[in-house]
């Protein structure tokens, strides 16, 4: 079995925060402890849609401590290929769902002096865990985060009543921006940035960080891609002995996954390189997608992370 | 020539590069003895103007010539272990974009070194080039002291006098090369000591 391993949780509480986001939270189905995780994990979410399974990786937010329960916020994506609108629409509290271990992409540098953190939207989720740990251990922090408006602002009230002096919100809808440079700008020697939030501001951070003279292991980013849909193509599986169709809704993991071959993935968002894949032979394009592979191994046609890349043309081989 | 070609030897050896100018909010400089040329190598006008230089001459003649490239700041004093207090107060009221340019001997790269880790810049962000003498920082694995400027393979723990080996085994934390007892099994029989390179 590809992936970590799975726990069978219950749905015990949904509360929806605002319009857009609404938090689960999950508990063992056999009544015992789940396993402690480090703020920043996630956990890949098994959803049972009919004949469709998906499998979508949420940051865990809850105390990171707190063998109890687990709690995701998921943001509704009514443009996305469903998984969050499966979520919104029809999970109710007592349903039985699977879910994975946690697993830590997005850990915090403990050797840090301090933790600047930058969150953009529903990118708050990380953080509540980290900052749930580091309260715990007494560690330096500050946060920066920007949300669409105050109704959108998922957790900002509870942020700013818990660590008033440690937290900062800046509202699009009021002209208010991250002034980037001025608090990069003299933050003290051994302060670690961490940014979570869309592609743009990530790369704003991570673009800014480093022009500033900030070393690249002091600068963290995590962005989980949702595979994006696109058009259907036909794949053959060297070692499997398989041609299959990848649908325009699923990605070419789970269309892989539905054939019943065993393909490694960890993230399922671009990220881990668990599901790294070798190609034999091809006649057409890729449509790359990943932050995994660097861009001459896009270029080489010799690798496709198969979690959210497609491909259009007319033959494609995989070693898989 | 302030240059040497170290041989090829296992990973934990560490291994120094070229200074290279890199943007920054400053620049630290610490060098000692004939560093001081790796300095004046890589000095550009805009760089020294946001540049604090802390140099060790151990005898040699260059501190006119540093001084003459108006840093924002120049310290020159007897030892490192003079200039730690300085370093330490520097490192401690610094901020991110910190530049840091370590040239010299490997026993003060190891320790200005190890002092910058110890303030949060990650190893692999400290710009390192070696200059001059090949002696090395030891530790004595058995009495834990430790020997500077070691020239020769074996030679006598400056603490606790037995005859140690010199390894390229090095411990970033300690900044030092470990040194093992060599005439552990048969006491007396040390071989004639040579250049630790020869």
């Amino acid at each position: 079995m590809s992936g970590a391993d799975k726990i069978a949780v219950t749905v015990t509480d949904i509360v929806p925060l605002n319009e857009l986001v609404t938090r689960f939270e999950f508990r063992r189905t056999d009544g015992g402890l789940l396993p402690t995780f480090s703020g920043g994990a996630h956990t890949v979410v098994e959803m049972r849609d009919g004949d469709i399974t998906r499998m979508n990786p949420y940051s865990l937010m809850s105390d990171p401590m707190d063998q109890t329960a687990y709690c995701i916020s998921v943001r509704r994506d009514d443009e996305g290929r469903g998984g969050s609108l499966f979520m919104h629409n029809k999970v109710a509290v007592g349903d039985e769902m699977v879910i994975s271990y946690p697993v830590n992409l997005f850990s915090l540098d403990l050797r840090a002096k301090k933790h600047l953190f930058l969150a953009g939207g529903i990118g708050i989720t990380p953080f509540m865990a980290q900052i749930k740990q580091l309260e715990r251990f007494n560690c330096r922090w500050e946060l920066h985060y920007a949300c669409r408006s105050k109704d959108l602002g998922s957790y900002a009230d509870e942020l700013s009543a818990h660590h008033p002096n440690e937290t900062h919100i800046y509202y699009d809808d009021q002209k208010q921006a991250i002034d980037l440079v001025n608090l990069l700008d003299g933050q003290p020697l051994g302060t670690h940035v961490y940014v979570c939030g869309p592609k743009g501001m990530i790369d704003w951070v991570r673009n800014t960080a480093k022009a500033e003279g900030w070393p690249r292991e002091a600068i963290h980013y995590e962005e989980f891609l949702a595979p994006k849909p696109g058009k259907p193509f036909e794949v053959k599986l060297a070692i499997s002995n398989k041609v299959i169709q990848v649908g325009e809704q699923e990605s070419l993991l789970e269309a892989m996954e539905r054939e019943g071959v065993d393909a490694p993935y960890l993230c399922r968002g671009g990220a881990c390189g668990q599901c790294e894949t070798r190609v034999i032979d091809y006649a057409g394009n890729f449509i790359h997608r990943d932050h995994w592979l660097d861009d001459a191994e896009h270029a080489s046609g010799e690798k496709i992370m198969p979690c959210v890349s497609r491909f259009e043309g007319k033959t494609l081989v995989l070693d898989r | 020539m302030s240059k040497f070609t170290f041989p090829k030897s296992i990973t934990s050896r560490p291994v120094y590069g070229t200074l290279e100018p890199r943007e920054g909010s400053a620049h630290l400089m610490i060098a000692d003895a004939e560093g001081a040329e790796a300095i004046l190598d890589v000095a550009t006008p805009e760089m020294m103007a946001k540049a604090h230089i802390i140099y060790i001459p151990k005898g040699e003649d260059f501190e006119d010539r540093l001084r003459a490239l108006k840093p924002a700041s120049f310290y020159a004093g007897p030892s490192y272990a003079a200039a730690q207090p300085r370093l330490h107060k520097f490192l401690a009221d610094a901020k991110m974009g910190l530049q840091v340019y370590l040239a010299g001997t490997e026993g003060l790269i190891g320790q200005a070194q190890s002092a910058a880790m110890a303030a949060g810049i990650p190893h692999t962000a400290i710009q390192t080039e070696h200059r001059g003498s090949v002696a090395r920082r030891m530790q004595c694995v058995h009495c834990k002291g430790i020997t500077e400027d070691v020239e020769t393979d074996p030679f006598v723990c400056s603490h606790c006098g037995l005859n140690l080996f010199v390894r390229d085994h090095y411990s970033r934390r300690l900044a030092a090369y470990q040194a093992v007892c060599i005439d552990a099994e048969d006491p007396g029989n040390v071989p004639e000591p040579k250049g630790i390179y020869e």
